[in-house]
């Protein structure tokens, strides 16, 4: 703690450099905690990937449909405890940039397969009770403003108007939070019962089932079991667990986790030039007060220190600071919610946005502490004269 | 009758030899030379004759090529570079030409240096600033950074960061050099108080011979040898 004010003098001596330097840091540290939330918003699905889950879609593609019959054949099947169908109706309310992923469902089976989504056990009832009803997440409840008992009108540009009637029409009567951060509540269920009475196409076909195995250890036996009950029918299935789903799903964006890197990489990249430029110079200019210094007494242990504690102080206000202020912008809410489920700074991005603060200092101080470390006195005290 | 004490600083057949590319250049060649305890002792010679060099042997900054360096009971040119830094600590004052002060902090920050190298507190740390200020004369700026100080007021910082760990030898790199007549006075009659009044022991390089006639002996120094007269 005493020599603070000596590490302190020396980040002071050029304010203007001191303080850009911090800035870029600063900046630097905002983009890696909003590519962070970025790519948890995208991965998060991995994320909250039951372990005892599997999907069951179709061979080809996630487009195709799966006969609605394959409920109960893949249910009988031994190791399967549960089944949910789910097929994609791809809902818009208003206009098209009101977009958000809607889902007719079997209620039961969709609450008792996802309990991470939390509902009121009178909005359950509810639900069960009424037949155009539906549950909406968080998210997009407050995104448009919708409160329990508020008549949605829904477009579906897959599956057109419903039968006799002019739109879809959903009743709000539930919604739902999630158990952990990561869930994504931006979802909007609707029962399967009235989707199959009214829609007017692929009547009894389901888009995939998410199916609850009684055994996570025998995951790949029982999807193996799947596809090859399934195998040389019309409807060929591919089933593999959730997580892998999700990182698939993810994936059609594109490797969300390898740009979000490589974007990092390289702004970190050219902070870690510039901090370590900035270090070096401050040394080359000091190396005759270094030279004092050393005269002093001050041994070279002491000497690196000094220069290491410098570049990790600026390394860490600048990158503390800016981790806490993209922290602070992000809880204020998702600024895309159409484009992002879930929008939050996960805590282990935190975590890594500190160590990586601490790396920065050390990697960017240690070239130019060594350097101080170096000086030779004499030499120092001679280029001072 | 007393036996005469031993010399503080005693240097033997000190060489120093430099290599520029495949030159060598012999600075200082077998070099002796005892400097009482509570001596001021002036160093003369023209430019390149080695003074500095003598100066950096006996502060411990660099060793001798072949020869002794001897201050108090420690050999100095057997100390590596650690125990070196920790002696310095110890036993050395540091007096520059241009003062060196750190111009980031002020004139009581720049004084309390070498006091973060011992264990005292903060609290006798500000003694021991406080004393040395006063000792020099300057208590009124202690809270002044060297850029609001004249070149005489910087110099007497630099003293007073000198003397603040007490130190064995005082060592003065031509202190007055950069300071016009009347503050390189003050500050000549400042290093002859510290000698007579608190007793300590001073080696000044210097030109001017102004400012060796406030030592109690000067030594001429010219290729690498001593004298007790300037080389005609």
């Amino acid at each position: 703690m005493k020599f603070l004010p000596l590490v302190w003098a020396g980040l002071k001596r050029k304010r203007l450099r001191t303080i850009l330097t911090l800035l870029s840091i600063f900046i630097a540290f905002i983009l890696f905690a909003f590519l962070g939330a970025i790519k948890e918003a995208f991965l998060g699905g991995v994320t909250m990937a039951g372990q005892d889950r599997l999907i069951t879609r179709h061979r080809v593609s996630l487009i195709q449909t799966l006969p609605e019959s394959y409920t109960n054949r893949i249910k009988s099947l031994p190791g399967v405890a549960a089944i949910c169908g789910q097929t994609w109706f791809g809902g818009i309310y208003q206009e098209p940039s009101n977009f958000f992923p809607t889902f007719p469902v079997e209620p039961e089976s969709f609450l008792g397969m996802f309990p991470e989504y939390i509902l009121k056990e009178a909005e359950k009832k509810a639900w069960l009770a009424t037949r155009t009803g539906a549950v909406v997440g968080r998210t997009t409840a407050d995104r448009f403003k919708w409160k329990i008992g508020d008549r949605i009108p829904i477009k579906s540009p897959i599956w057109g108007e419903p039968a006799g009637q002019s739109q879809w029409e959903f009743e709000i009567v539930g919604i739902f939070d999630g158990a952990k951060k990561a869930a994504d509540l931006s979802g909007f269920f609707f029962r399967y019962d009235y989707f199959e009475e009214a829609r007017q196409q692929n009547k009894s076909q389901i888009g995939w089932f998410t199916v609850r195995i009684a055994d996570p250890q025998r995951a790949p036996q029982i999807a193996a079991q799947i596809d090859e009950d399934f195998a040389n029918s019309p409807y060929e299935t591919k089933t593999e667990p959730e997580g892998a789903f999700a990182a698939g799903f993810a994936s059609q964006v594109g490797d969300i986790a390898s740009i979000v890197t490589a974007v990092v990489g390289a702004v970190f990249f050219t902070i870690l030039l510039v901090a370590g430029n900035t270090m070096a110079q401050s040394v080359r200019e000091r190396t005759e007060e270094l030279g004092v210094l050393k005269a002093m007494g001050f041994p070279n242990g002491l000497v690196l220190v000094l220069v290491l504690s410098e570049s990790c102080f600026i390394a860490m206000l600048g990158g503390l600071g800016g981790l806490a202020v993209a922290w602070l912008i992000i809880s204020a809410g998702n600024p895309v919610p159409s484009l992002l489920p879930v929008f939050y700074l996960p805590p282990q991005s935190l975590m890594s946005g500190a160590l990586l603060a601490v790396a920065l200092g050390i990697i960017a101080g240690v070239l130019p502490a060594w350097q101080a470390m170096q000086v030779r006195i004499a030499e120092a005290l001679r280029r001072g004269g | 009758m007393k036996p005469p004490l031993p010399a503080l600083v005693r240097i033997h057949r000190a060489t120093k030899t430099f290599k520029r590319g495949s030159e060598e250049i012999h600075v200082l060649s077998g070099l002796d030379l005892e400097v009482q305890s509570t001596e001021f002792l002036a160093l003369m010679g023209p430019s390149g004759s080695g003074k500095s060099t003598l100066l950096n042997l006996i502060g411990g900054l660099d060793r001798p090529t072949s020869g002794r360096v001897q201050i108090g009971d420690d050999q100095v040119d057997q100390l590596s570079d650690r125990q070196l830094a920790a002696w310095r600590a110890r036993h050395i004052g540091f007096v520059f030409q241009f003062y060196n002060l750190l111009p980031a902090l002020n004139a009581e920050q720049n004084i309390e240096l070498p006091l973060l190298l011992t264990h005292l507190n903060k609290a006798a740390r500000h003694r021991h600033v406080a004393a040395a200020l006063d000792a020099v004369g300057l208590t009124h700026r202690a809270k002044h950074f060297p850029r609001t100080l004249s070149g005489g007021e910087q110099q007497r910082v630099g003293i007073a960061r000198a003397i603040v760990t007490d130190p064995t030898v005082l060592l003065c790199d031509e202190p007055t050099g950069d300071l016009d007549r009347k503050s390189g006075d003050e500050i000549l009659s400042l290093l002859q108080s510290l000698n007579k009044d608190f007793g300590k022991t001073i080696i000044m390089v210097t030109h001017d011979p102004h400012a060796s006639a406030r030592a109690s002996r000067t030594v001429y120094l010219d290729k690498g040898q001593l004298s007790n007269q300037l080389a005609p």
